[in-house]
């Protein structure tokens, strides 16, 4: 059962399940869709994320308790078995183990479960791959839906579309890191990240994105309508890259004709919770044709 | 045009925020005790939103290049015009060539200066709000530097007499000690009956770590009750899996400190948080400096409904009487 909490008098939160899957987050898309194509006055931010949802709204226009009983008729009406996302399919490149952020992780080891292994070590170790490239393999072999945005402007947390049993899972830092190198690549949860711009963080650093996810000058093409690329619903393949590919799309960056591989895509919820697996390799095919 | 000679610790331009934009993780960013702003730009015949700056713990020195009618809000931060003191709460007349500085705090922790017409400065995502964090909105992104030069705008409707003051009753008398109202719930069945009944009798004191972003505090330490985390919320009992926080929420990571955010604050995360600050006591929350006590009350929905309708009354009276010392309409 849904939980609807108070947040002080200007927002409601919405637990839609205390645990992650691809379901409960198809489900606070839709029902937020619903909620968004209402365009109500009295609502100022529709926040979907990956379990739950957040509205703030305007308390002297509608009274919470008016707008809870709202939400529940809304979810009574919402149902998952037509429900199609329209979004991307992206090609995410990753330079994993780069400089940059084994620097941040290093610096940050008394911080850390375990001081004495890298954070890839770490993790591929807790979660039973043999090696650092299996546990690579692992986080590339399939594609990730986007399932919520924030912390950050434009930050993406992404779930990988796999069966539960072979999710990689991750704890955060012990302590959380006061400085986070600009586009790295981490996980923490079940979720995996890039962050936008350098800061704090408490996710295990694996790599850096080559390209982009903020842009406050909007120079790229892909940044043309907005500061922040990654939306809810989007699929980021992450992908392993070499050093040389790095420089070159830095370089691309730089001169301001970078562009993400996309393929727009119209899916159906059911399809991907039915057969993650047949949804992925499906994707993928259709990202690189 | 203003000129800062000195810019203060920390001073930005900001009008009431990028509301809107919470969804892609922008957080609102906007004057932090609006009560204080909207008295100030009011006195000065603003538009409610114009852009004024927030001046925090140590002012600035500016020398104005035009002459202009100013407002100075909230926290005693006592300014002095050509070194000779002004007060603050009412509408003054500044001269080009006069420079404007600030004593040392007495009270509170920020100022709001108001200028007729507001700090003309670039709107980005509909906001002149300054968020530091990205560098967007406000003077190039960042809090004002020496050298500056702002422009003034032109968001005022009316002339209102030099002298008009704020009705002694509606300004804010500030202490060392506060009650900070707030809403329980989103995650607080994670902590401990215990736990939150400690979290609602004792003095919390405030961290060196407290600015636009949040406010930290130091106590004693808050339990978790034990269970098995559920999937894809990490390991600590403090986790859940990433959800929106509220502004105004209150999160213990790892049990603690507790961390309030405020306007500038990180939209989501994988924290429990535990309860809101009330709208109308965000405005206080901005006043607060570190080393100073914060109780947290508990109070019912309906209670945080009527201090907002309380706080409304109050700048309502405010417009009221400030209607009744106006010079003129503004054209256009």
């Amino acid at each position: 059962m849904p939980r609807y909490e108070y947040g002080g008098d200007e927002f409601i939160f919405v637990e839609l399940a205390e645990e992650m899957s691809l379901e409960v987050n198809f489900q606070a898309m839709a029902i937020t869709k619903k909620l968004r194509e209402e365009n109500a006055a009295d609502i100022l931010d529709i926040c979907p994320s990956n379990a739950s949802y957040m509205v703030r709204f305007n308390p002297d226009s509608i009274h919470p308790d008016a707008l809870i009983s709202k939400l529940k008729e809304l979810e009574k009406s919402v149902s998952m078995d037509d429900f199609e996302i329209t979004s991307r399919l992206v090609d995410v490149p990753i330079l994993f183990e780069d400089p940059w952020t084994h620097e941040a992780l290093i610096r940050f080891r008394d911080r850390h479960q375990d001081p004495e292994s890298t954070d890839l070590e770490y993790v591929a170790r807790i979660n039973g791959f043999e090696s650092t490239d299996a546990l690579i393999k692992g986080i590339t072999d399939y594609p990730y839906l986007v399932s919520m945005i924030g912390f950050v402007p434009g930050l993406p947390w992404c779930y990988q579309m796999v069966p539960r049993e072979k999710q990689i899972e991750a704890p955060k830092y012990v302590r959380p890191r006061t400085f986070t190198p600009e586009r790295a690549f981490g996980f923490g949860g079940a979720f995996a990240v890039i962050y936008p711009v350098q800061g704090a963080g408490g996710y295990q650093l694996f790599g850096i994105a080559a390209a982009p996810i903020f842009e406050k000058d909007s120079k790229l093409v892909d940044f043309k309508e907005d500061m922040t690329f990654p939306r809810q619903g989007d699929i980021f393949r992450y992908r392993s890259i070499t050093r040389e590919e790095y420089d070159s799309i830095r370089q691309q960056v730089e001169e301001g004709t970078f562009r993400y591989v996309t393929k727009d895509i119209t899916f159906k919820a059911q399809d991907v919770l039915e057969n993650p697996k047949a949804f992925s390799d499906d994707v993928l095919r259709r990202l690189y044709s | 045009m203003i000129k800062v000679k000195n810019p203060g610790l920390q001073t930005t331009v900001q009008d009431y925020g990028r509301i809107g934009f919470y969804e892609v993780g922008m957080p609102p960013s906007g004057a932090m005790d609006k009560y204080s702003y909207t008295a100030s730009n009011l006195l000065v015949g603003n538009d409610e939103n114009a852009a004024v700056l927030e001046v925090t713990y140590l002012g600035p020195v500016l020398e104005f290049q035009q002459d202009a009618v100013i407002a100075i809000t909230g926290g005693e931060i006592p300014p002095k015009i050509n070194g000779e003191p002004v007060s603050m709460w009412e509408t003054l007349s500044i001269k080009a060539g006069d420079e404007l500085s600030f004593d040392f705090v007495k009270g509170g922790a920020r100022v709001y200066l108001a200028v007729a017409g507001g700090i003309d400065v670039p709107q980005i995502m509909d906001s002149r709000s300054t968020y530091t964090l990205c560098g967007i909105g406000g003077l190039e992104g960042r809090a004002l530097q020496a050298g500056d030069v702002l422009q003034v705008g032109t968001d005022h409707h009316h002339v209102v007499k030099s002298g008009t003051r704020i009705l002694e009753e509606l300004i804010p008398v500030f202490s060392k000690r506060h009650e900070i109202r707030v809403v329980i719930g989103l995650c607080s069945y994670r902590l401990t009956e215990e736990s939150k009944e400690r979290f609602f009798s004792i003095d919390w004191t405030v961290t060196p770590e407290a600015n636009r972003v949040g406010y930290r505090f130091k106590g004693e330490r808050l339990n978790f009750v034990e269970r098995e985390q559920p999937f894809g919320a990490g390991s600590n009992p403090s986790n859940v899996v990433d959800l929106g926080y509220p502004i105004g929420s209150i999160q213990v990571p790892d049990g603690i400190e507790p961390i309030a955010l405020l306007n500038d604050a990180v939209t989501g995360g994988g924290y429990a948080t535990v309860c809101t600050i009330i709208s109308t006591d965000l405005n206080k929350m901005a006043q607060i400096k570190t080393n100073e006590k914060v109780r947290f009350i508990p109070v019912a929905i309906e209670e945080a409904l009527q201090a907002r309708k309380e706080h409304k009354q109050k700048i309502l009276q405010m417009k009221k009487h400030i209607e009744g010392n106006l010079e003129g309409q503004m054209n256009g």
